[in-house]
């Protein structure tokens, strides 16, 4: 592969395939975690932020791009991590979320909807099984930095809800 | 030679030092919490925080390494001059004196009603500060509280949720929280007190206090909690004197560096 035909669209399909190993149906397009990628001659530069600062998958995601790229020819490949602007779930994709709903975890809801600070608040969230609203937390926080824990009160299945941010 | 940079080292080392000794603290919980869920959202916090002390010791990293290539290795660094400084030589190879975090996030657990209280008036006290921070000029700085915020403003939450919940509960869960206020309210002091590396930071401690006080008042009086009136408060941390607690935090979270150097996995 001659990395100086590449082009950005092309290289956001190959980002494509890389999949966050915490929710590996969501790739990291679909996060919103990839802000910026920039090709100079055969260098390419991957910029991504965090969703949280101390998400464990940010490593292992860095190395998997070098090493995808690396696989597909791309000799110089440099990941840089940027803190600002903060990461929003307001940030992933449609289709990032639609993706998500199917494998069972709740899409975030807007930001501007749920993003509150009030004690005792719940936000209402739809469950992915049976699409009821009539859900309840369960716990504030998850399996993950990203997730809370719900239950559906008319399935009565728990599942993790991608949480506001 | 620029005379702020050892403050400005020495202030981001206080943040990432404080930042790791509380998600240390909270991590001991892991497999101990009272019930599932609440065990994962005292791991998840100290995740949080784990993920907060790693930008600042990178960052700090950063400080010294550059300050030491432009002073020809004259300005003292922490880990020795002989090797660069990053987030794992200053988390691991620093000794007890040399960490500035403040005394109440060492504090031992104690029982969950403990946990909750420092948790919280740590957080209401993180949120302010960051709050104050993000008006900074440094650039570095405004983007990792920005980032830790959002994580903040869940933390607070969660542990003022918390504090209702057990002040404002059984007799048993308001006795524990008394004695939990009386145990670690003599901590909070320092917290208003700048260091010296502080003082040119750019933050309002009158107003930090301010502001902390109206907040915590009011979990606390939601919570049936007295905020303690004139106590004598501990102080020392953020210049290096801990309490007999901090020691045994350090033996254990370096013990591997310590034994076997540059051990990875």
């Amino acid at each position: 592969m001659q990395t100086a035909t590449i082009d950005k669209k092309t290289l956001y399909t190959y980002l494509e395939e890389i999949k966050d190993p915490e929710v590996p149906v969501l790739s990291i397009i679909d996060l919103g975690i990839v802000r910026e990628v920039t090709i100079n001659g055969d260098e390419l530069e991957v910029i991504i932020t965090p969703t949280y600062t101390g998400c464990p998958a940010m490593d292992l995601i860095a190395a998997t791009i070098k090493i995808e790229l690396a696989t597909l020819g791309f000799k110089k490949v440099k990941v840089t991590t940027v803190l600002a602007p903060a990461w929003t779930t307001d940030w992933m994709t449609e289709e990032g979320k639609r993706k998500l709903k199917a494998y069972g975890i709740a899409p975030p809801n807007p930001k501007q909807h749920a993003c509150s600070s009030h004690l005792f608040a719940e936000e209402t969230v739809q469950c992915p099984q049976c699409n009821s609203y009539h859900t309840h937390r369960v716990s504030e926080f998850g399996s993950t930095a990203c997730k809370s824990l719900y239950q559906c009160d008319d399935c009565k299945e728990p599942f993790d809800y991608f949480k506001c941010h | 030679m620029n005379g702020t940079l050892p403050y400005k080292t020495d202030f981001i080392l206080s943040l990432a030092d404080t930042t790791l000794i509380l998600s240390q603290r909270n991590s001991e919980w892991c497999g101990h919490g009272p019930v599932l869920e609440q065990d994962i959202a005292i791991t998840n916090i100290s995740l949080d925080l784990l993920g907060q002390s790693r930008n600042f010791y990178q960052y700090a990293a950063e400080l010294i390494n550059n300050s030491s290539k432009e002073q020809g290795l004259k300005v003292s660094r922490p880990v020795g001059r002989f090797r660069e400084a990053d987030e794992n030589t200053l988390a691991y190879l620093r000794k007890e004196r040399e960490f500035k975090n403040l005394l109440l996030v060492e504090q031992a657990n104690g029982d969950w009603a403990q946990t909750i209280l420092r948790q919280f008036l740590f957080s209401q006290f993180q949120y302010v500060l960051f709050e104050q921070l993000q008006k900074s000029k440094d650039e570095q700085l405004v983007a990792i509280v920005t980032k830790a915020l959002k994580e903040i403003a869940y933390h607070v939450r969660w542990s003022s949720e918390w504090l209702i919940r057990l002040g404002d509960g059984t007799e048993e869960s308001h006795q524990r929280m008394v004695h939990a206020v009386d145990e670690l309210w003599r901590y909070t002091g320092e917290m208003f007190i700048p260091a010296e590396y502080e003082k040119e930071a750019g933050i309002d401690f009158d107003l930090l206090k301010n502001e902390w006080n109206k907040k915590v008042t009011a979990i606390f009086d939601e919570a049936t909690l007295t905020v303690p009136e004139k106590i004598f408060m501990q102080s020392g941390g953020k210049e290096g004197r801990h309490t007999e607690q901090l020691g045994f935090i350090l033996a254990e979270l370096q013990y591997m560096q310590r034994a076997y150097p540059n051990s990875e996995w």
